[in-house]
C-alpha cells in the first residue's frame, strides 16, 4: 500500500498529465460520432454571448452584401409568385388537405468555420424559439447543414463541410439519388457518392436535396456538378459538386422544421421493428 | 506574488478572447489560422507548481474547444505542450533553466525563438493529428502543422517582444 502511495506521489505530474490528456482524447473521440458532442459545444450562454457581441459589430460590414442577397431572393420569389398565379385556374387546392408542412424560422449566424475538417456553425436561435436537433438549415441559395446541439437561446449546426455530415441528394435531371459527404479539402466542393452508373451525368447539372429524409424538403438547391469519376468498385459514380452557397460567408439562414417529422419517424420505426 | 497571479489571469482571459474572436476567423489562404493562446503556456512562471500549469493549460484548451466546437483537441494539445515544457526549456535555455533564473522579459532573442518554435510545432502537430484523426491524411496534417506553425511562431515572438517591458 505504502509503495502504491509513493508511486502516485512520485509520478504525480505524469499521472495528472495522463488523466488530462486522455480526457481531451476522450472528448475528441466522442465528438467524432454523430450527435454525441454533448458537453463541449458552442451552444451555451458564455460562447453565445461573446459571439453575439462580436457579431453585432461585424454585421455592419456586410450590410450591402446582405441587402443584395435579400433583393435577389425577393426577385426569385416574386417570379415564382407571378408564374404561379398565371396557371391558377387549372389547379385546385383542397383546403382540407393543404396544411403547411414546414415551419420556417430565420436565424443569424454567430460563428461560422470552414478551415477545420469538422465544421460547425453557431446560430442565435434555440429551444426557446422551438428549435430542436435534426432541423434543417438553409440559406436562400441552398443547404447549410443540420441542427446538432441546442441550448435555450443558441444552436450549433453540423455544417455540410463536416466529415460526419451525410445528406440525401439527387440529380435534378434524372432523380438518381446519392449521399452527400465532404472530404475535408475545399470549402467550395462537396462529394456526392453512390450514384448509380445508370445515371446520365453531365458537368453543370444541378444537384438538389432528395426529400427522402424528414430533415430537408425535396428540391432545395445544393450545387452543380463540377466533375465526376467512376468509383473503385466500378458501379457507382463519385461526383464533385460545386456548392451554390459560399460557405465561407453566411450571414442569415432559415431553419426548417418538418411538422410531420414525428409521424414519419414513428412510421419508419415500425418498419425497423 | 499576487501581482504575478493577476498578470496571468489577465493574460489567460485576453489571449482566450483574442484567439476565439480574431485568430480563429483569419483563415489565411482558406485554412491557415494562428493559435496564439499557447503564449500563455510559454510564459507561465517557471517556479510555479507543474501540476497547476497542467490544470490551467487543460482549462485554457477546453475553453478554446468550447468556442470552436472541436471536441477536446485543443485541451489535449495544450496539456501535451504544458507537460513537455521543461524539456523544451532545458533544450533552449540550458543552464539558465537549471538555475531557475529565466526571465522571459530579458532572455536572448535566439533562445526565445528556438523555445517558441519547438513548442509551437509540437503543439500544432498534436492538435492537427487529433483534429484530422486519420493517419492516411498525414500529408494534410503535416501541411497544416507547417503553415499554421509559421504563422503562430511569428505572431507569438512578436507579441512576446512587444509586451515585455524592459527589453533593450
Amino acid at each position: 500500500m505504502q509503495q502504491i502511495f509513493n508511486f502516485v506521489i512520485r509520478n504525480k505530474t505524469f499521472l495528472l498529465f495522463l488523466l488530462l490528456f486522455s480526457t481531451g482524447l476522450a472528448l475528441t473521440i466522442q465528438s467524432h460520432s454523430y450527435h454525441k458532442s454533448k458537453f463541449i459545444n458552442s451552444a451555451n450562454v458564455l460562447t453565445g454571448g461573446v459571439y453575439g457581441t462580436m457579431n453585432s459589430v461585424d454585421q455592419y460590414f456586410h450590410l450591402n452584401t446582405e441587402n443584395d442577397i435579400l433583393a435577389e431572393e425577393n426577385r426569385r420569389l416574386r417570379e415564382q409568385l407571378l408564374n404561379l398565379s398565371t396557371n391558377k385556374d387549372t389547379t385546385f387546392i383542397d383546403s382540407s388537405y393543404a396544411k403547411s408542412k414546414y415551419r420556417v424560422t430565420t436565424a443569424e449566424v454567430y460563428k461560422n468555420s470552414y478551415a477545420s475538417v469538422n465544421n460547425y456553425l453557431t446560430l442565435n436561435k434555440g429551444t426557446n424559439d422551438g428549435i430542436a436537433q435534426d432541423f434543417g438549415v438553409i440559406t436562400s441559395n441552398g443547404i447549410v447543414g443540420i441542427i446538432d446541439n441546442t441550448s435555450k437561446n443558441y444552436a450549433t449546426t453540423l455544417s455540410i463541410l463536416n466529415k460526419k455530415s451525410r445528406i440525401n441528394a439527387k440529380l435534378k435531371a434524372s432523380n438518381h439519388i446519392g449521399s452527400l459527404t465532404w472530404d475535408g479539402v475545399s470549402p467550395e466542393f462537396v462529394q456526392l457518392d453512390d450514384v448509380s452508373q445508370f445515371a446520365n451525368i453531365k458537368v453543370g447539372d444541378t444537384i438538389l436535396t432528395g426529400g427522402e429524409s424528414s430533415i430537408f424538403p425535396k428540391g432545395i438547391g445544393i450545387g452543380t456538378i463540377a466533375s465526376f469519376d467512376t468509383d473503385i468498385s466500378g458501379d457507382t459514380y463519385t461526383i464533385q459538386v460545386k456548392l451554390f452557397n459560399d460557405m465561407t460567408s453566411i450571414g442569415k439562414v432559415y431553419i426548417l422544421e418538418n411538422l410531420d417529422r414525428e409521424e414519419i419517424r414513428s412510421l419508419e420505426n415500425k418498419i425497423n421493428d | 506574488m499576487t501581482n504575478v497571479t493577476g498578470l496571468n489571469i489577465v493574460r489567460f482571459v485576453l489571449l482566450l478572447l483574442i484567439q476565439v474572436v480574431i485568430c480563429n476567423h483569419i483563415n489565411f489562404l482558406g485554412y491557415i489560422n494562428p493559435y496564439i493562446y499557447i503564449i500563455f503556456i510559454f510564459l507561465f512562471p517557471i517556479r510555479e507548481e507543474r501540476l497547476l500549469l497542467l490544470f490551467v493549460s487543460f482549462l485554457l484548451g477546453l475553453m478554446v474547444d468550447l468556442f470552436s466546437d472541436s471536441g477536446g483537441v485543443h485541451a489535449a494539445a495544450a496539456v501535451f505542450l504544458a507537460y513537455a515544457r521543461p524539456i523544451l526549456l532545458k533544450n533552449s535555455f540550458g543552464m539558465l533553466y537549471e538555475h531557475q533564473s529565466i526571465k522571459f522579459n530579458s532572455t536572448e532573442l535566439g533562445s526565445l525563438i528556438s523555445y517558441v518554435t519547438l513548442g509551437t510545432i509540437l503543439h500544432h502537430f498534436v492538435l492537427f493529428s487529433l483534429e484530422i484523426f486519420n493517419i492516411s491524411n498525414i500529408i494534410l496534417i503535416l501541411k497544416k502543422t507547417l503553415f499554421s506553425s509559421i504563422f503562430t511562431i511569428i505572431l507569438s515572438v512578436l507579441l512576446i517582444i512587444l509586451f515585455s517591458r524592459n527589453r533593450k
